[in-house]
């Protein structure tokens, strides 16, 4: 019984210094603020997801194309608009991956 | 050390209770170190309860009796595998078992998704409410640390429970219920976050993959194990208990199909959460199912007080989910459309309406019973015609579409394209239902569909390899490049074979009964059985009654079985023991049940099956787990794609 309960003290005290680690760590932090993306930054994952999805569909589509799933005239007709979307996304990406390296050389 | 077992599940309760108020508070104020605190709660309460399972464990294997849990599922001489075994036996320790799998699965996701600080941030107070819910059942309601003066021995083990299979069979299943957990979490915690882009999916592929494996894999070794211990001759009665673990694993197997048309297309983001939620709440409702007693089944245990608790639980699950997801309609639109009727998407979508119609008629089977006993008082039932009559009408037409998608392409495709692929599977479907029809396998409509088009779906596979394989060179590359796609091909051709195994051995099996003594015999598609004699020998913890039964076919001797009964002296019961012969040249068996036996007059009533085909049931097991491993196995290149896109986030924000 005793042994028990000691026990269960002893793992009770070592589980609440494991929680209050975040704070036994850091007692007053610089900052306490949960990172939170900002309206540009949720953009630009938007783009990238839309870019990684173009060049996904194109692969998809040059795949298909030889293994005869898509004949010429399908191809042709779906090509197009694919590698639109994805020079699209590329190119709204572009400013902001300029400004992301401009950040990261100053930092330096 | 009942104290520690129970101490350990408080401080269970304790941390994640402090997981779901602090990490929400966290996450809503967006507090830093909280965030951290709670997720370290989190990881805290799987090591707290893995000490409960412990003690549990240890005093399942010493056999103390002074545990009540022990003494009501084992006996000193039950074998030491079932009596660790025992720990899932019952209703207290299988509660256990899901809340050291859950903060087990919840430490180990939390962990690999740490750097993802603003979903996890709300993922951890939602897998700490699921997890709040078990451990309070296990320290107020139903707890398996409640000790009593010892007795001398224990009740023992239910003589079905001890079988091999009980090892493995609970276990795979458990992983793969409380496994949709880990998915609806993170859905949720997107929808909370308000990021509903497609992290939340990237971070659960394998997990979804994973629960969705194994709640297949302990699916059919339960239906193995009923096919070897129960003895009546089937691996699947439609109980209950067994449906509510097909429901969720359908709705699994919609939601990893239309979360491609997600990735793909950014299309079907509202059904896809929907079906994260609807596989989560049955894998609830399942465990419901087989807690709190409401249907009697071979699984369920006996009448108990979880069945409120289960309810008002699983009602606070739907709500939260329709309204989470209600509330965030306006971010969940898809920006694109269907470009066609006839493309691959278009079948996934066709496929997803069939496994969630499926779903939802079983759903409707299970719980008819319970309302009608509910509401009016009536003891209604619903059988297997039922549910065959819905197999057969979502079945067919899901198997049709395994062929069907792989031959079309994304977004659009032509006639004459899908004329030109669909030619050679459509001539294998067309000759093998001729050819079946003409050797006289065409009285039964279903089985006849079955074969037909499972060759029409084998063949388009095959075409898909070779094709694949002209295009890059090397099968290897082939399927290292595209797992996904490859991987779940495998899949489907173990379903194929499954749905083979199942028309053969249901639709074409021959099952004949008779009252033998010592060296008569009787017949049996073909095979000749013939009673020679009957024996008792004590085994461990049973009197095991064998009778030995030659078998032969064309006049030649082709194995010996030994169809029996135990009798458990300490349980005070009897199971029936089969005994298989496994034929090479039909991939079926010859199944021989002793329903009857009087020792007296050595009179054996033989009750045989023979069952063609039925092999390919279980062989498709080891090929879908392969499938599901090709699928689920790591892409490097994918995973320094992800990363890119995400760190790239980083570095920006």
């Amino acid at each position: 019984m005793t042994l028990g309960l000691v026990l269960g003290g002893a793992l009770a005290l070592i589980a609440v210094i494991f929680v209050a680690r975040p704070f036994l760590r850091e007692p007053a932090p610089a900052s306490d603020r949960l990172d939170e993306p900002g309206e540009l930054e949720r953009r630009r994952l938007e783009l990238v997801e839309e870019r990684d999805r173009a060049l996904a569909a194109l692969k998809e589509l040059e795949f298909d194309h030889r293994t005869s799933k898509v004949n010429d005239e399908d191809y042709r007709s779906l090509v197009g608009p694919l590698r639109r979307r994805a020079a699209e996304a590329l190119q709204a990406l572009e400013p902001r991956a300029e400004a992301r390296h401009e950040r990261i050389r100053s930092k330096h | 050390m009942p104290q520690l077992g129970r101490a350990a599940l408080l401080l269970s309760l304790g941390l994640v209770a402090y997981a779901l108020i602090a990490g929400s508070i966290a996450a809503w104020k967006r507090r830093r170190r909280l965030a951290i605190s709670a997720q370290n709660a989190l990881l805290a309460s799987f090591f707290s309860t893995a000490i409960a399972a412990g003690v549990l464990w240890s005093a399942l294997a010493r056999r103390d009796f002074s545990f009540v849990y022990v003494s009501e599922h084992i006996s000193r001489k039950l074998p030491l595998g079932y009596a660790l075994a025992a720990f899932w036996g019952g209703q207290e320790g299988s509660l256990l078992l899901w809340l050291l799998i859950l903060s087990g699965y919840a430490a180990l996701a939390v962990w690999l998704n740490r750097s993802n600080r603003e979903l996890i941030a709300w993922v951890v107070p939602v897998l700490a409410a699921v997890a709040g819910f078990f451990a309070f059942m296990l320290c107020f309601v139903s707890s398996p640390f409640a000790t009593a003066p010892a007795p001398a021995d224990g009740a023992g083990m239910v003589p079905s429970l001890q079988n091999p299979y009980m090892l493995a069979h609970p276990p795979l299943l458990y992983l793969g219920y409380v496994g949709l957990t880990i998915p609806f979490a993170f859905a949720m915690g997107a929808l909370l976050s308000r990021r509903t882009d497609e992290r939340w999916i990237v971070s659960t592929r394998r997990w979804t993959l994973a629960a969705w494996t194994f709640l297949g894999v302990g699916q059919l070794l339960g239906a193995h194990w009923a096919y070897v211990e129960i003895g009546w001759g089937g691996y699947y009665a439609w109980d209950p208990v067994e449906n509510a673990a097909l429901m969720p694993w359908l709705a699994a197997t919609a939601f990893l199909h239309s979360v491609m048309i997600q990735e793909k297309r950014g299309m079907l983001k509202v059904w896809n959460m929907v079906l994260v939620a609807l596989a989560f709440n049955l894998s609830i409702f399942g465990t419901f199912l087989t807690r709190s007693g409401v249907v009697n089944s071979i699984h369920s245990f006996s009448q108990s007080p979880l069945g409120g608790w289960f309810l008002g639980f699983i009602a606070v699950c739907v709500v939260f989910s329709i309204s989470l997801i209600y509330l965030r309609l306006p971010m969940l639109r898809a920006r694109t459309k269907l470009e066609s009727l006839v493309s691959r998407e278009a079948t996934f979508l066709y496929n997803n309406l069939l496994l969630v119609a499926f779903c939802l008629t079983i759903l409707w089977g299970v719980t008819y019973p319970l309302l009608t006993e509910a509401l009016r008082g009536e003891t209604r039932s619903v059988s297997k015609p039922y549910y065959n009559f819905f197999l057969h009408s979502f079945g067919l037409p899901l198997l049709l579409l395994m062929g069907i998608g792989p031959l079309i392409a994304w977004r659009r495709a032509s006639l004459r394209a899908l004329g030109r692929m669909f030619l050679i599977p459509f001539g294998v479907g067309v000759v093998t239902g001729v050819a079946l029809i003409a050797a006289g396998f065409g009285s039964s409509p279903p089985g006849l569909l079955a074969y037909t088009f499972s060759a029409f779906v084998l063949a388009s596979i095959v075409l898909e390899f070779v094709r694949g394989r002209r295009a890059t060179g090397s099968i290897l590359r082939l399927v290292g490049r595209n797992r996904r796609r490859y991987g779940g091909y495998l899949v489907h051709a173990a379903i194929v074979l499954l749905a083979i195994g199942v028309a053969g051995s249901s639709s074409y099996q021959t099952v004949r009964e008779k009252g033998l003594k010592p060296g008569q015999a009787m017949t049996v598609a073909g095979y000749t059985l013939t009673y020679r004699s009957l024996a008792t020998k004590q085994e461990a913890n049973a009197l095991a009654t064998r009778a030995t039964v030659d078998v032969s076919r064309g006049g030649s001797h082709v194995t010996t079985l030994h169809p029996g009964k135990n009798s458990y002296p300490v349980e005070k019961m009897t199971s029936n023991e089969v005994s298989i012969y496994h034929d090479p040249r039909n991939l079926g068996d010859v199944f021989l049940i002793a329903d009857q036996i009087n020792p007296g007059s050595n009179t054996l009533y033989l009750k045989a099956l023979v069952k063609p085909l039925v092999n390919l049931v279980w062989a498709a097991g080891f090929l879908f787990v392969f499938g599901a491993l090709v699928a689920m196995w790591p892409d490097a290149v994918e995973q320094r794609r992800l990363a890119d896109r995400y760190a790239a986030g980083a570095v920006a924000a």
